[in-house]
């Protein structure tokens, strides 16, 4: 490798490279560098920026607790009413749903790939399971619409196809993919002593892997959940094409619902612009934010917990 | 399960431990059988999924769907103009974006310490790819198309998927900076070069393959994204060319869910639906396939 010879300067300080007569080239590469990575930082604050600047002016006309506990969305009835409590449920509804069927299917997935599979079944399974994270949410979305609708009218009798369990169980195949990924991190990152130890103390498989290496990795498998569950509120396109979209309240999981992502996709493109339901739905998309960024910090809190005990 | 049975004769003693340690190896048994299980329903609708789309959009796939634009109210015709429009979103997002990253992941790995800033920077990197899709969508909408006067062109949809990209790529371009050894780097300075020569020289070739898989995975999720895309960059239909950045373009993921929900006739229109989610899975799929035999050929090479 072709290296250009330095200048001579020989700097004692260990670790660091030498001082060379283009030293100041180098600090000039070094802010700029910084000021790409800055980039990232002014994207988060743009977003927040610009989303509080469309989405604030909604509370000028609408009280903050019509807007969170109203029980009635007409966006675009006269007078239009914007209760978004129904779409707040539909999205917790369908979140804790696909929940509930992902983190327990990507969680075991993840214990299958880092504990029990021989090590070439492991490399032809892995793919698979990334490329289910692959799959574009509109090519899930057209499969709940055209093969899971039909099937629940038809075999359980739901009033229609598109509705809270049909979204529920796309969101879970959309979510298991990050859950078991971050979770097979975790489970890596406990040490093979924890593991040998069990076994010689005579410890099954199984019984090492369910008091020793699952414990171990709990919080790990915690950020999963958190991350997964982010992915599931804010997922748009397939809440969009099989919730339903009906602003109402579920009762049972055959009831078409409208989560908070489904209602601003289907309707900004039609609200006036910089009207009061194009404010409501900015202010719809700040509540979105506020939510997953919540998920993210608890995971990211609970990464650092567990640093923190692993220092 | 638990705890110690005390048995006074030696012989029960024997009897115990045995059917306690069948019992034992019962339980594992049902529960590695459940865990194979959870593994096979997850790749099990991969092929569903994969496999419906392939076995209904394969009868209508024919160069003339490929190669031609949608015609009668997108019921007949081909999807041409979609392919080149998801083409130019994703491949432009990634000229914006990968440049940017690799910039912010050299910053964060090679230079930065432990400072507040670095900090801040990490935090929003990690926030900002947690962002909704569709708050993207709201951003690039109130930010590209409207504030900067964009309009709803190509241009606003490629810099808003790439603020949606960024985050992937300075992480796994980050990634790829920790895995070249620090030998590399010190060889290199006691050769007398200089930090930035170093990074240029030796880290960067290093870290090319390993970034250059981020950069395919960006690509596939910037070319299956749609609800980025459908305020600042879409229309349903373009009789136009496209002959600017300033213009809008037609994309294949928005095709499909026009095609699905609000077209003209939907049952009609069914099996250009499936052609179309066949072409973009393959697109997207193909490319993930790539960057992850791209990945196990530069772990093969790190084990030897």
């Amino acid at each position: 490798m072709q290296m250009q010879q330095a200048n001579g300067l020989i700097n004692k300080a260990k670790g660091r490279p030498p001082r060379t007569a283009g030293s100041l080239r180098e600090a000039i590469i070094r802010r700029l560098l910084g000021a790409a990575a800055a980039c990232s930082l002014l994207f988060l604050a743009l977003i927040v920026i610009f989303l509080c600047l469309e989405g604030l002016p909604a509370f000028q006309h609408l009280p903050i607790s019509e807007f969170f506990l109203g029980m009635d969305w007409y966006p675009t009835s006269e007078p239009a009413e914007f209760g978004i409590f129904p779409l707040i449920a539909g999205s917790a509804v369908v979140t804790l749903l696909a929940s509930a069927l992902a983190i327990p299917l990507g969680v075991m997935t993840a214990v299958w790939l880092t504990e029990i599979a021989p090590s070439s079944l492991r490399r032809i399974c892995k793919p698979f399971i990334e490329l289910l994270a692959a799959i574009p949410s509109v090519v899930i979305g057209l499969f709940g619409m055209v093969v899971i609708a039909p099937i629940l009218q038809n075999y359980f009798g739901a009033d229609t196809g598109l509705n809270l369990l049909n979204a529920g169980l796309m969101l879970a195949f959309m979510s298991v993919p990050t859950i078991c990924s971050v979770s097979e991190d975790s489970l890596y990152a406990v040490p093979p002593a924890l593991r040998e130890a069990s076994l010689a103390l005579g410890a099954t498989r199984w019984q090492t892997t369910w008091r020793v290496v699952l414990p171990a990795a709990f919080s790990g498998i915690g950020t999963a959940c958190m991350l997964g569950m982010s992915r599931s509120i804010g997922e748009t396109m397939v809440v969009l094409m099989v919730a339903g979209g009906a602003g109402i309240i579920p009762i049972s999981i055959f009831d078409p619902v409208r989560p908070m992502p489904a209602a601003i996709a289907a309707e900004i493109a039609e609200a006036p612009f910089q009207g009061e339901h194009y404010y409501v739905l900015f202010a719809i998309g700040i509540v979105l934010f506020a939510f997953t960024m919540l998920f993210n910090i608890i995971a990211q809190h609970i990464t650092e917990n567990n640093k923190r005990v692993a220092d | 399960m638990s705890g110690t049975t005390l048995n006074s004769s030696g012989l029960n003693t024997f009897e115990a431990k045995h059917s306690r340690s069948g019992k034992r190896m019962l339980t594992e048994k049902v529960m590695f059988m459940l865990l194979r299980l959870a593994a096979v329903v997850n790749i099990a609708a991969l092929l569903i999924v994969v496999g419906f789309i392939f076995w209904n959009g394969l009868p209508a796939l024919s160069w003339e769907f490929l190669t031609e634009p949608p015609r009668k109210a997108m019921t007949a015709g081909g999807i041409w103009p979609c392919i080149v429009g998801t083409a130019l979103l994703a491949l432009g997002s990634l000229m914006v974006a990968f440049p940017l990253g690799v910039a912010s992941a050299v910053y964060l790995n090679e230079y930065a310490g432990r400072s507040p800033f670095t900090r801040y920077i990490r935090l929003a990197v990690n926030n900002l790819a947690g962002v909704p899709s569709i708050v993207f969508g709201l951003f690039g909408m109130s930010f590209f198309v409207i504030y900067c006067g964009l309009g709803i062109s190509l241009l606003s949809g490629v810099l808003t998927l790439a603020v949606l990209i960024l985050p992937m790529i300075i992480s796994t371009s980050e990634e790829a900076l920790r895995q070249v050894p620090r030998s590399y780097r010190e060889a290199s300075f006691a050769l007398g070069a200089a930090q930035s020569q170093t990074i240029a020289r030796v880290v960067l070739p290093a870290a090319l393959p390993g970034m250059l898989t981020g950069a395919i995975l960006s690509l596939a999720r910037a070319a299956g994204e749609t609800a980025v895309i459908m305020f600042t960059a879409v229309v349903y239909f373009s009789t136009s060319t496209l002959d600017s950045p300033l213009s809008p373009v037609m994309a294949l993921p928005n095709h499909i869910y026009v095609l699905a929900t609000s077209g003209t006739d939907i049952a009609k229109t069914l099996p250009m639906q499936y052609s179309a989610s066949l072409v973009l899975l393959f697109l997207v799929l193909g490319m993930n396939i790539v960057a992850i035999i791209v990945r196990d050929r530069l772990q093969k090479n790190r084990a030897r």
